[in-house]
């Protein structure tokens, strides 16, 4: 019998990925989809952190089109960055397995917002499964690559936060391993998509989300899975939602959709058939609800309260019941701080000192918006400090356009910081600019991973480091400082001040190391 | 062993142990071969935000998080942490805080969340030497004599 361990859906992914012989895991770490990629390079895995979500997306893109199989991880927001290529590469022919494992987090324990990327599956025509428990992240994972290599299509994988930090027992079932080698074959009209080839290429993949559809709809496929239940009510449900439901309404029946994408119309109408009324359950967007009106299947959906958050036994209970009342407020948790010792308040003294407008960006020192500092003004995405800086100098009056400056960290500032750097040179505002970059030497708030700045790979071995003062000279930039925020906080505040009075165009990089950082590399050494 | 399902929930501040008192109680529960489900929230909590994870084990456990008002055993590690959390207890569940602890009488303030677990051993259907393995499993070994001692401790206290 196959052993049996107490794990995350994150970890059960990663065993899976090993059990089926994936030969790339790439992607960028962000809460709470981090822990695949770690725990799949620890157990003997090829895993590495890319510079964004397009990079790692374009990279897995590659392995699959030389017929290997890939999976490519990030957290909701990271198919965003990574949208352009997902869009066409849904036209494209994979020889490997392309499986696209995304990390929704309804509540926000960990996000700028609760996108549902449910939506993307559908507006991209990627297929995407959706596990409940991490047994289903393992045996699904291996779903998905079947269903990848049959079709020769990129499949998502969903999971959402309470699946990825939820420990449930997984059987280390054998997956099966691909029967073909890495080789790359000449396929120009599925793999270049210009307009010509690409009309083509949009009926195919429409026509294939049909087959699936109908495999999907097949008993035996595994896509749907039914709980037989009192009369009055069927429950249609996916995800984490499921085991809510299962707790819930014990009496009622459950169609559970494993694929929730392409929809399995005919099992759908067939479960609504057998119930007095039908009842949707589902966490973030009403999409299974829609998905169900689209074919004529009358549902009742969810009140508006329940677009929000997510779901627990309780408020499933409360949905269940048509009860969109809104929640009794719950005590406020303590809200979380820049660290005792953090070289990132050094940094933001300076700011407030200067009394600063500050455009900021996605990291720890978004906790810059705490007092007593206060000194985070925007936060929309990640590297959007820099443009949302650079439209603010171009428009407001000088005396204020002077007091802008954009903060970001090391490891966004390789996400998508270059960019915006480039902007900065190119279209240069009549006021100058100023970039602090908090180098703490890390991605801190992810949970300590490395990347391109730091000199270390995935796996924490040695690797090329990306100079952050050297791409910032070699793009164009006059001024560029290095200064410790602890230990040369004064001249820091005074380089600061020289560039904002004087309507230069700079970077000030802080460079210290995150005190958790630190730590951790002590103990590995 | 009990078929009732037994939904504990543990609740302090990130650094203190939370995550891992659950991970070891989990473990524990699955080392008895008893069904076991465990839910956390990760995110921002290094940063010293609130943290608690929900453990829950026995016959036909569905979801993984504990239903507010569900909570047989609520164990809380930061004072702070007793009243965002109180809801979750059952009207006749049990709350153990550090308040029930000398924590002078420890090696360290970061055996607390061992201490606890301790004291939550007394109530539990579960056998303490699996418990004890658990804690050293998940613990490095030159840590074992401080949080056995802490465990010992916790098991000394009646709450």
């Amino acid at each position: 019998m196959a052993d049996k361990i107490l794990v995350n859906g994150n970890v059960a992914v990663a065993h899976a990925a090993l059990a089926a012989g994936v030969k790339l895991g790439v992607g960028y770490p962000g809460t709470p989809s981090t822990e695949i990629l770690e725990t799949f390079s620890a157990i003997g895995g090829h895993a590495q952190w890319a510079p964004n979500e397009k990079v790692a997306l374009e990279v897995g893109i590659g392995a699959a089109f030389g017929a290997a199989r890939t999976i490519v991880t990030m957290k909701h927001v990271g198919v965003n960055v990574a949208a352009d290529p997902l869009f066409t590469v849904a036209y494209e022919k994979v020889d490997g397995a392309l499986v696209i494992v995304v990390a929704d987090d309804p509540g926000m324990a960990s996000s700028q917002n609760e996108q549902d990327s449910r939506n993307y599956a559908r507006a991209a025509g990627v297929v995407m499964l959706e596990p409940s428990t991490s047994q289903e992240a393992y045996d699904f994972l291996g779903k998905a690559i079947e269903i990848s290599e049959r079709w020769n299509v990129p499949v998502f994988l969903r999971l959402t936060t309470r699946i990825c930090h939820s420990k449930t027992v997984v059987e280390l079932k054998e997956l099966s391993k691909a029967d073909f080698e890495p080789n790359y074959e000449k396929n120009i009209p599925e793999r270049v998509m210009v307009p010509a080839l690409a009309r083509a290429a949009h009926r195919r993949i429409v026509a294939k989300l049909h087959e699936i559809e109908a495999w999907a709809c097949e008993a035996g496929s595994g896509m749907t899975e039914e709980k037989n239940g009192d009369k009055s009510m069927g429950i249609i449900t996916s995800g984490i939602a499921a085991v809510h439901v299962y707790e819930a309404a014990p009496e009622a029946g459950v169609l559970k959709l494993n694929m929730s994408y392409p929809f399995p119309n005919k099992v759908v109408e067939e479960f609504a058939a057998k119930y007095d009324k039908v009842v949707i359950v589902e966490e973030g967007d009403r999409i299974i609800e829609k998905d169900c009106r689209m074919i004529g299947v009358e549902v009742v959906g969810k009140p508006e309260e329940f677009v929000f958050g997510e779901l627990n036994v309780a408020r499933t209970k409360k949905l269940i019941a048509g009860d969109g009342s809104p929640d009794a407020p719950t005590p406020k948790d303590r809200p979380p701080q820049l660290c005792v010792g953090c070289p990132h308040r050094y940094s933001f003294q300076v700011l407030k000192d200067l009394d600063a407008v500050v455009t900021g960006d996605i990291g720890c020192y978004t906790l810059g918006v705490m007092p007593p500092f206060e000194k985070i003004d925007t936060c929309v995405c990640m590297g959007g400090s820099i443009g949302v800086g650079l439209g603010l100098r171009h428009v407001l009056p000088d005396d204020q356009a002077r007091k802008v400056v954009s903060v970001i960290g090391d490891s966004t500032f390789m996400h998508s910081g270059l960019t915006g750097i480039v902007d900065m040179v190119y279209n240069r505002p009549k006021t100058g600019h100023v970039v602090m970059i908090l180098d703490n030497s890390i991605t801190a708030m992810t949970g300590m991973q490395e990347h391109p700045g730091t000199g270390r790979a995935l796996d924490h071995s040695p690797a090329y480091q990306v100079s952050v003062e050297d791409v910032c000279k070699g793009i164009g930039v006059e001024n560029v400082a290095v200064f410790d925020p602890l230990k040369e906080q004064e001249e820091m505040k005074a380089t600061l001040k020289d560039y904002l009075d004087n309507d230069k165009i700079g970077v000030i990089i802080a460079r210290r190391a995150c005190i958790i950082a630190l730590k951790n590399l002590s103990q590995r050494k | 062993m009990s078929k009732k399902v037994t939904n504990v929930v543990f609740a302090g501040i990130g650094g203190q142990g939370v995550l891992k008192a659950s991970d070891i109680l989990a473990d524990a529960a699955f080392a008895s071969g008893i069904e076991i489900k465990k839910a956390e929230v990760h995110g921002m909590s290094q940063r010293g935000g609130s943290v608690s994870s929900d453990v829950r084990f026995g016959e036909g456990v569905l979801s993984p998080m504990v239903p507010e008002g569900k909570a047989d055993y609520l164990v809380v590690l930061d004072e702070t942490q007793v009243e965002p959390n109180a809801g979750c207890l059952a009207e006749d569940g049990k709350l153990i805080t550090v308040n029930h602890l000398d924590v002078s009488k420890l090696q360290s303030p970061k055996c607390v969340n061992i201490a606890l677990l301790g004291v939550l051993s007394n109530f539990l259907d579960l056998d303490v030497e699996i418990l004890k393995n658990s804690v050293k499993a998940n613990l490095a070994e030159k840590l074992h004599e401080m949080n056995m001692a802490a465990f010992e401790y916790g098991q000394s206290i009646e709450a």
